[in-house]
């Protein structure tokens, strides 16, 4: 006779086989090119600052994790991401004790303050960075020209800068694609932008590397591929608009596209799932604002770049848009309610 | 990203799409399950009241015979599945957990098991009162796994008129080929089912839903068509949870069916199609149900395939019958997406039952850890009802149930688990929307019970 103690569990009995683990690990695959590229333009520096944000991040979560007696969360990946975000928009020279400290701001301010996975309000790696850019603004404002011959085997002085000392930069470049628009009036060829021919921050250089490793995320169904479309059609249409009512003030929308840190910005962080929106709608909204007003403070404010700023002022709204703009249910009509 | 391809016409939006591992079962034939020596019939196998006994201990009775009358509008009659002896009346287990009053029936070993017949229904002079009675008197119930007393569904309320009825043959429950073996072998009944059923409804044409994964069934339908009977048949892309009514009536006649209303808002009825069969195949004989077909299968059955076994045949002669593995771990009824998960092998196959699914140790994954929502939206991409599991989700954790009724519409859940099964942080959101629901209709209850009193 058949005897068998049976488990029992509530339906559904299958799943899609994904995890949030995965997920995470694919967004970090998929910001592996990115990382190499930068490590192959600015060389040494870029490795040192790209490790150090990463590896205080990831310290930084374990510890606090420890701290509150949790078992620790590094093994979902995320805190990799963050720290890798936060390497990629520093300059290639700066110097690792105020990255370290930006990846322990990251985690610590950004995330876990908030209960940690899931339930930050920000992006982490942008928190930590608008931190570093109100602490250090010299130090996150000055460049380190991309293809110095001696990359792989000298490190820019100012990296290794004692902790709380003023750093030395020995090489500076001019200025970013950006800069340069915005106070001198040049403009830098589309070609050389998308190839990252460049100076920068680490990653916002090649435009081309960081849309392949969006389209990957796209087509494994692990990025919703409305908030860069959004973020980038806005910015286009706007900065368009522009140019045709006088290209003699306003640059290309080609160049607004391609330079500074809108592509990884578009691609990367609006994408973090986290804090933007759920609903399709919502989405586009949310992208929208963060390329309408990084367009505006880019041609308007006082500043060259402003793909930081819009992106956590967005987050912030983004609550806010989930209230407001609701999917229509199945069999009503649609349903827009404040909460 | 699912949206992009999702402005398919003929389909509702969202829905996933699990792997159908239908391949096992698809092309084996129905066959005759053996008689067990006891069948054990519960008299709570559908919605609504339990039927009323009308045998006593010790009685003798024919294969066909009435056990149990309808109890009720909302309730059916029960038939002898068996000619045999009944052993004992008494409590018997159900799926549910819950006890219910049931027969215990001993089979004749030598009785020819033929079965006894009743007042024949006429699909051409029969009115549509006659066909309804006839359907309880039956003991029909959908079989597609609700069992709902099909001939409550097909009363059509006054002032609303029921344009088209709906053949569900869809099937978009993983594993399961019970509809689709009915649609390849028994088209005469589903065909003399459907004449029945237009007579009842009123309906001036018939529609048979197949998703394209049994093209084979929609042209074997389709190249046996009877002439003169207003029968189409309509192939419908593969996606769960097309099987679900409101889905259906989606995919096929484009309309939306209002939050809380019944598919006759559209001018539609769903019948599933083995229910459709067995009209045919008993109105014109008078007889009642005495078995059904069900798929036996997963990874933990020796011998699939898709059986004819007489209700109230014990889960465990049948998986003795059929041979498991050794590493059984868990037993469901229905579909892996909302089958029932069984704890008890004492319990017996009831008319609902469309399939047996055995998994085991290895296809059971305990380990995973549930993460907290990261807000992916995969969720809200699958949800057929367009809501938003996610928010719900953390409303659920926060115990907001009103919140959920009110401001998310909680209440449309209709609990297909395409949410938890998208969920890439394992979050059991259908498992924690049905539990929801349970608290506000029990909310709900009291307060009017306050208001009353």
């Amino acid at each position: 006779m058949l005897r068998k103690t049976l488990h029992i569990s509530t339906s559904p009995h299958i799943n899609s086989g994904k995890s949030t683990e995965q997920i995470m690990k694919n967004v970090v695959w998929a910001l592996l090119p990115v990382v190499f590229f930068s490590i192959y333009s600015f060389g040494l520096n870029a490795l040192l600052v790209i490790a150090t944000a990463t590896f205080a991040s990831v310290l930084t979560e374990h510890v606090l994790c420890k701290l509150s007696k949790k078992k620790t969360t590094v093994g979902d990946y995320s805190a990799v991401i963050t720290g890798l975000l936060l390497g990629l928009t520093l300059p290639p020279s700066f110097p690792l004790w105020m990255a370290f400290i930006g990846g322990i701001i990251g985690i610590a301010l950004g995330k876990y303050i908030f209960g940690g996975l899931g339930y930050n309000v920000f992006n982490p790696a942008l928190v930590a960075r608008a931190v570093l850019q109100a602490a250090f603004p010299v130090a996150i404002t000055t460049w380190h020209p991309a293809f110095l011959t001696d990359r792989f085997s000298t490190v820019a002085s100012s990296v290794f800068t004692w902790p709380f000392m003023e750093p030395k930069f020995d090489v500076i470049s001019g200025a970013t694609p950006l800069s340069a628009f915005k106070f001198d009036g040049v403009t830098t060829s589309t070609v050389e932008l998308a190839l990252g021919q460049i100076s920068g921050s680490a990653g916002e250089t090649s435009a081309v590397i960081i849309i392949l490793g969006g389209l990957y995320l796209i087509a494994r169904n692990m990025m919703n591929w409305r908030i860069p479309a959004a973020v980038l059609l806005s910015a286009f249409v706007l900065s368009g608009a522009l140019f045709l009512i006088n290209s003699e003030i306003y640059p290309s929308p080609w160049f607004m596209l391609f330079s500074g840190g809108l592509m990884l910005g578009a691609v990367f962080m609006a994408t973090d799932m986290v804090s933007s929106p759920i609903t399709p709608l919502g989405l586009w909204v949310y992208g929208g604002i963060i390329g309408i007003l990084t367009i505006v403070i880019r041609v308007w404010g006082g500043l060259s770049e402003g793909v930081m700023y819009s992106i956590l002022l967005a987050n912030a709204i983004s609550p806010h848009i989930d209230s407001v703009i609701k999917n229509r249910v199945y069999g009503t009509k649609r349903k827009m309610k404040a909460a | 990203m699912m949206s992009l391809f999702n402005l398919h016409k003929d389909s509702f939006k969202h829905g996933i799409h699990p792997p159908e591992s239908k391949d096992d079962t698809s092309g084996l034939p129905i066959r005759q399950f053996p008689f067990a020596p006891v069948i054990i019939l519960p008299m709570a196998q559908h919605i609504g009241t339990p039927s009323e006994i009308v045998v006593r201990e010790g009685q003798e009775v024919q294969r066909g015979q009435l056990l149990a009358k309808a109890n009720g509008y909302v309730s059916v009659s029960m038939h002898a599945p068996v000619s045999g002896k009944v052993c004992k009346i008494a409590n018997v287990p159900t799926i549910s957990g819950k006890m219910s009053l049931g027969i215990y029936l001993e089979a004749f070993p030598f009785s020819t098991q033929e079965v006894l017949e009743g007042n024949p229904i006429d699909p051409d002079t029969a009115t549509p009162e006659e066909i309804l009675q006839g359907i309880q008197d039956a003991g029909i119930v959908g079989l597609g796994g609700a069992a709902f007393p099909t001939h409550v569904k097909l009363k059509i309320p006054e002032g609303k008129t029921c344009e088209t009825l709906i053949i569900n043959g869809v099937e978009c429950e993983p594993y399961l080929t019970t509809d689709h073996r009915v649609m390849l072998e028994q088209e005469n009944d589903i065909f003399t089912g459907i004449k029945y059923l237009l007579k009842a409804t009123g309906a001036k044409k018939a529609i048979i839903g197949i998703e394209a994964n049994k093209q084979d069934a929609a042209d074997h339908l389709s190249k046996h068509m009877p002439k003169g009977l207003p029968i189409a048949v309509k192939v419908l892309p593969v996606k769960y949870p097309q099987g679900a009514e409101k889905m259906l009536i989606t995919s096929i006649l484009g309309k939306e069916i209002p939050s809380g209303k019944l598919p006759i808002e559209a001018g539609a009825v769903v019948v599933n199609v083995a229910t459709t069969a067995e009209i045919g195949r008993l109105l014109p004989h008078g007889r009642g149900i005495q078995e059904r077909v069900i798929t036996i299968t997963g990874p933990g059955v020796k011998k699939k395939g898709n059986y004819l076994i007489p209700v109230g045949t014990p889960l465990r002669y049948v998986l003795e019958q059929v041979g498991v593995d050794q590493e059984i771990s868990e037993v469901y009824m229905g579909g892996p997406m909302m089958g029932m998960a069984v704890s008890n092998l004492d319990i017996s196959i009831v008319k609902g039952t469309s399939g047996i699914l055995v998994f085991t140790k290895k296809d059971v994954d305990r380990s995973t850890t549930i993460y907290p929502c990261i807000k992916c939206g995969a969720c809200v991409d699958a949800c057929p009802i367009l809501l938003n599991p996610s928010k719900l989700g953390i409303l659920a954790k926060f115990e907001a149930y009103d919140e959920m009724a009110s401001d998310y519409n909680l209440m449309d859940c209709f609990e297909c688990g395409s949410c938890t099964y998208v969920c890439p942080s394992h979050i059991p959101l259908v498992q924690y929307f049905r539990s929801a629901k349970r608290i506000v209709r029990k909310r709900e209850a009291d307060k009017k019970e306050k208001v009353h009193a």
